[in-house]
């Protein structure tokens, strides 16, 4: 087959069309939002109600949480298949540890937690140059595994400290579920960060061309080595945040998600290719993602019908995402 | 007669803009046709109207006498029609046999017939490549030959070549015109486009002069000397392409090489280079001169050898040492490594240093931005914002925005590989002159280019190596082409055993 089935040009109007392009490669995102609510709205008179939006907004903070630092690994052309995981071993490490240890304490170690699997996959990956998408499959086992063992496989309640930790993740504050504002609060740091730092420039910049940043005489594997950090910071926080909202830390925590994480961040536009994508971008593919199953779930979808419809719908997004480069010719 | 191919008034537009307007154009069989003009001035992008890629917005396209609309570049293949590309097309991890005929594999396929079939295509233009061969391990003027070994696989009745010897050495070049002699010679029409009009006035039959997306004429190279087709092209005489260097002092010795090895291949370079000087490093492609550059950067690591910066041991083993020990380099693929082409200009202006628009790691937007607007002046970019991604310039826009970046760097010692590669004549005319600015200001300047002209128009001197050697240096009364060829095709030692003696002899 060859490409004799194209379309004819259409030299009326070129300028108008490119306009609109790039204004939907811009905006698409925003877009498609505005589309989900409307037809989820039309669906159902529950969904626009204030408690069903928060409860998608606290539904999907750890998610959200996760996308941040997916995004920075994404912007840099890797990828972290381990943020699941280390979810995982954040929420039973947050479990065991305040028992112990006051709150900021706990969790300042379960963060550092999340931090070190980072470290440890980054190392790899920015100095010993292995892929990323091996080494961090690797982290995904590993930190399930450790999660595991330190649970015994079992759920545990959260301690006295821990108490407080159930409150914040449970209550709100000026009308907002907390675990939604630390998002909110995380987002908006990303922003400044990936927008207005050297440090956000260069990641965006080494996703884009590696070696011309090299030959700028910048050191680029600590800022690939950095991105892992985050994001297994970020991975552990979320972890936390979770286990706040149940109350119970456990292994089975954040199963799966690593695939919810980058189906966000590329619904936002993000490229696989590194070097393309932001942050308000990625929190409105956060909430196309919680919507999609909030639209679902209020009518009455079963739930393996679901994980169909969500292939499709991704698929949808992507496309649209892309139009323009499709169109383009 | 019919002419081979015919494009009658073609027009492209992108989004509003005219790449192209009501451009003719015809290739006869048997003849070699060149297409000249400044970066912009529509070239590639008739090309690509030719060989199918894009749709002309407008227009008529006649293969022998016969109107056909082209539905992509496996169309125009069939029809007889190859383009060959400035950017090469190859897959790196397959091998030249697999490359010359991915498209045209059968499902069964005869390794070793396919390999001699290869072979036999490679001898025929004159070179000996094995077939088996991954073309990432070739040099760039090896991959040009299976683009070409490539096209003539096929029942090919036109060939365009976009820019073929601007990755060539001169060797490389010469062999390269011969190919399309014979071409013409078996009654192949050839479109050939090139920055250099010595090789255009050698083999073409007709020339086409663009300018601005339209044809300023059709001529033959009897009719208009070389001296009037530039201002043609540009309005501009030759003779003031290089302008004219300014007074320099030259100063106090900047960098020192020692015995430098370099596990590629590069043995015993020695040499030294004082403020103030441009010096040339010359030589044939793959005679060692990126590599030296590189070394001299921190990009690849040295085997053995010293070297001194500014008086102290200087040994970088990453670019940042180098950067922060004062030295830049111009990479000689700009595209690749020169710059971030979807990052905005700015952005890749203030990469190499942003201390002075950054407070804790954050930029201060309107410090960036009026650092970024004195270079644009200074460099003379001509731009439309610089926000605008560097991909929207032109290719001798793009260089100066790498010229930015080590610019506001300020280093000591700035390299400059192939710095105007791909550059249309009016660009080329000012980068030369910030090269002098450079010199002028104190720094030391190393240029590396395939351009022999370039060389002597710019340099002080020219160190001119060979086969990994420093085989000698020329001096402002020596810069004749055949003397450089000749130091750099001429083995003076053993390897490894004796010095270069000249090198050893500057500044004693």
């Amino acid at each position: 087959m060859t490409e004799a089935t194209a379309t004819n040009p259409e030299p009326a109007s070129p300028a108008r069309r490119f306009d609109f392009m790039k204004a939907f490669h811009t905006y698409g995102t925003f877009v498609i939002f505005l589309i989900l609510l409307v037809v989820a709205a039309a669906q159902s008179d529950a969904f626009l109600s204030e408690r069903n939006a928060m409860n998608v907004l606290r539904q999907m903070s750890g998610i959200g949480i996760m996308a941040i630092g997916m995004l920075f690994v994404i912007l840099t052309r890797g990828i972290d298949l381990s943020v699941g995981s280390i979810a995982a071993l954040g929420s039973v490490s947050s479990a065991i540890l305040l028992r112990e240890y006051p709150l900021p304490v706990g969790i300042a170690m379960v963060v550092g937690i999340g931090a070190a699997c980072g470290l440890l996959s980054g190392i790899f990956i920015a100095f010993f140059r292995l892929p990323a998408f091996v080494i961090t499959l690797a982290m995904m086992t590993a930190a399930r595994g450790f999660a595991l063992i330190l649970s015994n496989g079992q759920p545990i309640t959260l301690g006295a400290p821990g108490k407080a930790l159930s409150s914040f993740g449970t209550s709100f504050t000026f009308g907002f579920p907390n675990p939604a504002l630390l998002m909110f609060a995380l987002f908006l740091i990303a922003l400044v960060v990936l927008n207005f730092s050297r440090f956000g420039r260069l990641v965006k910049a080494i996703g884009s061309n590696e070696e011309a940043v090299r030959l700028s005489g910048i050191s680029v594997p600590w800022y690939v080595l950095s991105v892992y950090v985050i994001s297994g910071a970020l991975a552990a926080v979320a972890g936390v945040i979770i286990t706040s909202r149940s109350g119970v830390g456990s292994a089975s925590v954040g199963e799966g998600n690593e695939l919810d994480v980058i189906a966000a961040v590329v619904i936002g536009g993000a490229s696989l290719m590194g070097g393309r994508g932001g942050v308000v971008n990625t929190f409105l593919g956060v909430m196309i993602l919680g919507v999609i199953g909030n639209i679902m779930n209020l009518a009455g979808v079963p739930g393996y019908h679901q994980q169909v419809y969500l292939g499709v719908i991704i698929v949808i997004a992507v496309v649209l995402q892309n139009g323009s480069t499709l169109l383009r010719r | 007669m019919t002419a081979l191919i015919e494009l009658q008034a073609i027009s492209k537009n992108f989004s509003g803009i005219h790449a192209l307007r009501e451009v003719d154009f015809d290739l006869n069989a048997g003849e070699v046709h060149a297409l000249v003009g400044e970066n912009g001035a529509g070239k590639s992008t008739l090309m690509r109207v030719l060989g199918g890629e894009m749709r002309p917005s407008g227009g008529r396209q006649l293969i022998e006498g016969e109107e056909i609309r082209l539905a992509g570049p496996t169309d125009a293949i069939r029809r007889g029609i190859a383009v060959i590309h400035q950017e090469m097309a190859l897959a790196p991890d397959l091998t030249v046999a697999e490359n010359i005929f991915l498209g045209q594999l059968p499902a069964q396929i005869n390794w070793s017939r396919l390999n001699e079939r290869a072979r036999k295509l490679i001898e025929r233009l004159g070179f000996a490549i094995s077939p088996r061969a991954e073309v990432s391990s070739l040099p760039v003027a090896h991959q040009q030959v299976v683009e070409i070994a490539k096209a003539l696989s096929r029942d090919v009745k036109a060939i365009v070549f976009d820019e073929p010897t601007a990755v060539l050495s001169t060797g490389d070049a010469t062999r390269l015109l011969q190919i399309i002699r014979d071409l013409r010679a078996d009654g192949v029409g050839v479109v050939y486009i090139s920055h250099r009009l010595d090789e255009i006035y050698a083999i073409s039959d007709r020339i086409t002069v663009m300018k601005d997306g339209r044809r300023v004429g059709t001529v033959t190279p009897a009719e208009v000397p070389v001296q009037d087709l530039i201002p043609m092209m540009v309005g501009r005489p030759l003779s003031q392409l290089f302008g004219d260097k300014p007074e320099t002092t030259i100063g106090d010795e900047i960098l020192r090489v020692d015995g430098m090895c370099l596990p590629n291949g590069v043995r015993d370079v020695s040499f030294a280079i004082r403020a103030g000087e441009v010096v040339g490093l010359g030589g044939l492609v793959g005679s060692g001169r990126t590599e030296v550059a590189r070394a001299i950067f921190g990009a690849d690591p040295v085997s053995a050898g010293k070297m001194v910066l500014k008086g102290r041991p200087y040994s970088p083993r990453t670019p940042k040492q180098a950067v922060r020990r004062g030295v830049g380099l111009v990479p000689e693929d700009r595209k690749g490594q020169g710059v971030v082409l979807d990052m905005a200009i700015a952005k890749n202006a203030t990469m190499a240093n942003s201390a002075r628009v950054t407070t804790a790691g954050f930029f201060r937007p309107d410090a960036e931005a009026s650092l970024v607007q004195e270079l644009i002046r200074s460099l003379r970019i001509k731009l439309g914002s610089m926000h605008d991604p560097v991909s929207s310039l032109s290719g001798g826009n793009q260089q100066k925005v790498v010229l930015a970046k080590w610019f506001n760097a300020n280093p000591d010692l700035v390299i400059l590989d192939e710095p105007t590669r791909g550059v249309d004549v009016g660009a080329k005319t000012e980068i030369y002159s910030l090269i002098h600015r450079l010199a002028s200001e104190g720094k030391a300047v190393i240029v590396i280019s395939s351009e022999h002209a370039e060389l002597f128009g710019l340099c002080d001197r020219v160190l001119v190596m060979g086969e990994g050697e420093l085989r000698g240096e020329l001096q402002p009364q020596d810069f004749e082409e055949e003397k450089l060829l000749a130091l750099s095709m001429m083995r003076q030692s053993q390897p490894g055993t004796v010095r270069p003696q000249t090198a050893r002899e500057t500044h004693a």
